[in-house]
């Protein structure tokens, strides 16, 4: 997995709630059975006309948002289905990661899971970004994200703190496999084993 | 012994490693895999080496991509066909039990799982799919999970999780004639949001849970992640019991036994404590309809479409003024009366049997209105042969209802099974999504029995009226 330390890229405001992962990434383009080329369907519905052309209203399609990496979004982000294509088609667009007020229990863990940094900030932090960026108008509003201080922070002088569970942390910054760890556990997984198996023979 | 919540007791049961503040390593009982999110899981083994560390715990099948008409057909659809190949090849190359296309076990994973007897009380179950929260009916603690994890089951038989918090949801009184298990998740819904539970394990109490088949705590159970929840869960009881008694995977003789006797300790302890508390009087709900495209836009059937212009903040507005655009619906219609042109019956939601029962008995002796295309897709080739074994696929085709093949089907259209754009559908699936059925189709989501009657009449009605005249005739 790809480390996240800190970064700094341009943000895309999608002022929407509960954006649901059906909307990041529809189903016809689930089928696919590698983990690459969701990012031209991202956003399908919104992000093109009914003749495939780039729907100009489109938060993403504006031109404030080009070449963004970072995704300032409503609450209740990545809701519905559990679909890791959603963080894949996000990463693979080019974002690094989503700031919003809260996020979906599923897509959360899908994100730490790609090095995609969910950022949760109040509402109201959220709210004043979106009037940052509307303000900075097609020229593009620029934010940093700092993993390490756990700190959102823009030249105009916002900033914000956010929290992080310290294990999600540690995960991202090094970008360490989470399967990896786990199978350092092997002695405690086959101690486990062995009493659910005699427990499940009835032998316990 | 401080009191524990049935959560709590399933969970302290799985810990592999205590964790101090971080997520513990949790052993999983059972690992339901599908076609759709676990290709990426299966590459991810072979490319690392790695083997499934317990195969005999893990049970795949074919649902979201297959065909629902005609199975002597190969899949049309050259990419959803791959997918399905690739499965298989999967499942052979690791040595997992596949429920193919073939076979008489194949259906929607959270059909299958608890018809086979493979979900039960107290176990842990995971699958790459959200509606894996279905399974917490049995009194297990399961829940959806990424492909990344997916791949970390299928190597380790362990998950890690962060503990969630806790939250009971009583269900209290018994529901009136006409409302049954759906209206009682969707009101849920309507009243704590889609975001309401977010960070939660529900259990559902009460009356009207405990009067509920296991049909409808699943029904409950599978929407609870609408309602943000990490999952639900319905203490196990004799109706448990009962249901899973003498089923393929089930124990036998005195595993059995001894398996009940396990079971019935799980039930919350008296004085347990849970982080929060809802409670409903079911002996007030209507059937429930939705209106918008999230299942919290929930109402009664008796209800009109709200309008944007009493919402509380500028962001509700906006997003009730979207949804309202969508569905082509002006504040204050009515939503009886509502005109249909589609009406699905099925999925992991409602594709059980006693789901079909329910559709049946409204459907028997009516017809289906000439201007609404209507289908039955049965949730398992079990279910589908039980109800062909009962006339139910008699009483559906008289009605003028297709009688289909199983499978996720229109719930969400990745095979051929979708709405055009415009079309508006009364459909007994989970989500109202955006496109979730087809790009610009409308979905109202509603009971079995509220799908059929909005077929027979062409138009969203309150099945209770037409209860009522079965009621007068008889």
């Amino acid at each position: 997995m790809q480390p996240f330390v800190r970064h700094t890229g341009r943000i895309a405001a999608l002022q929407r709630a509960n954006v649901d992962t059906d909307q990041i990434i529809p189903k016809q383009f689930l089928k696919r059975v590698e983990r690459t080329g969701f990012g031209p369907s991202l956003f399908y519905d919104w992000r093109y006309l009914g003749d495939g052309r780039p729907h100009p209203a489109f938060e993403l399609n504006r031109p404030s948002a080009r070449g963004a990496t970072i995704l300032v979004a409503g609450p209740n982000f990545g809701c519905g289905s559990s679909r890791e294509h959603a963080p894949w088609a996000l990463g693979e667009y080019g974002f690094r990661a989503i700031v919003a007020p809260s996020f979906a229990d599923i897509f959360y863990g899908n994100c730490c899971q790609n090095g995609l940094l969910p950022v949760v900030l109040s509402e109201t932090e959220v709210n004043d970004l979106f009037r940052r960026a509307e303000a900075a108008g097609d020229a593009g509003y620029q934010l940093t994200i700092d993993l390490e201080a756990q700190r959102v922070s823009a030249p105009d002088g916002f900033t914000a703190r956010f929290d992080i569970e310290p294990y999600r942390r540690d995960m991202l910054l090094q970008g360490l496999d989470e399967i990896g760890l786990t199978l350092r556990e092997e002695a405690n997984i086959t101690e486990f084993e062995r009493r659910l198996d005699a427990l499940e023979r009835g032998s316990a | 012994m401080t009191p524990r919540t049935l959560f709590e007791k399933v969970w302290d049961a799985h810990v592999v490693k205590p964790s101090g503040d971080g997520p513990a390593l949790l052993y999983v009982d059972l690992h339901l895999v599908h076609e759709v999110t676990s290709p990426q899981a299966f590459d991810g083994l072979r490319l690392a080496g790695r083997r499934v560390r317990r195969p005999e715990r893990t049970t795949a099948t074919v649902d979201h991509n297959v065909s629902t008409g005609d199975r002597a057909l190969p899949i049309a659809d050259a990419t959803s066909a791959t997918q399905v190949a690739t499965l298989s090849r999967n499942a052979r190359e690791f040595g997992v039990e596949l429920f193919d296309l073939d076979s008489p076990g194949q259906g929607i994973v959270h059909v299958i799982g608890p018809e086979l007897g493979l979900s039960r009380p107290g176990m842990i179950i995971v699958c790459g799919d959200s509606h894996t929260s279905t399974h917490g009916a049995f009194g297990a603690l399961a829940f959806g999970i990424g492909t990344s994890e997916v791949e970390h089951v299928l190597a380790t038989q362990c998950i890690v999780q962060s503990r969630p918090r806790t939250m009971e949801v009583r269900f209290e009184g018994l529901p009136g004639a006409g409302v049954g298990a759906k209206d009682l998740v969707l009101a849920l819904i309507a009243r704590i949001g889609t975001a309401g539970a977010t960070g939660h394990v529900i259990e559902y109490t009460g009356a009207a849970i405990r009067a509920l088949s296991m049909e409808g705590r699943m029904t409950v159970c599978n929407m609870s992640i609408e309602a943000g929840a990490r999952a639900g869960m319905v203490a196990p009881d004799e109706t448990t019991f009962a249901y899973l008694e003498g089923r393929d995977r089930a124990p036998a003789g005195d595993a059995w036994t001894a398996a009940v006797c396990r079971w019935r300790s799980l039930d919350t302890d008296p004085g347990a404590r849970y982080d929060r508390e809802i409670v409903i009087d079911a002996a007030d709900l209507s059937p429930q309809v939705t209106w918008g495209t999230s299942p919290g836009m929930t109402t009664d059937i008796t209800g009109r479409v709200p309008d944007p212009a009493a919402a509380a903040t500028a962001a509700e507005r906006e997003s009730l003024t979207r949804a309202l655009e969508y569905m082509g619906l002006r504040a204050g219609t009515q939503l009886e009366g509502l005109a249909v042109d589609r009406v699905f019956i099925g999925s992991c939601t409602n594709g059980r049997i006693e789901d079909l029962r329910e559709a049946a008995e409204v459907a028997r002796g009516r017809r289906v209105a000439s201007t609404v295309r209507a289908m039955v897709v049965p949730g398992s080739k079990r279910v589908k042969a039980v109800a062909e074994r009962e006339g139910l696929d008699r009483i559906f085709a008289d009605a003028g209802f297709e009688w289909r093949n199983p499978g996720c089907s229109m719930c969400l259209g990745m095979n051929e099974d979708i709405l055009g754009p415009g079309e508006r559908c009364a459909s007994t699936s989970n989500r109202n999504f955006e496109g979730r059925q087809g790009r610009g189709g409308r979905t109202h989501l509603m009971s079995p029995a509220m799908a059929v009657a909005a077929a027979v009449e062409g138009r969203l009605v309150d099945v209770r009226q037409l209860l009522k005249s079965v009621a007068i005739l008889s």
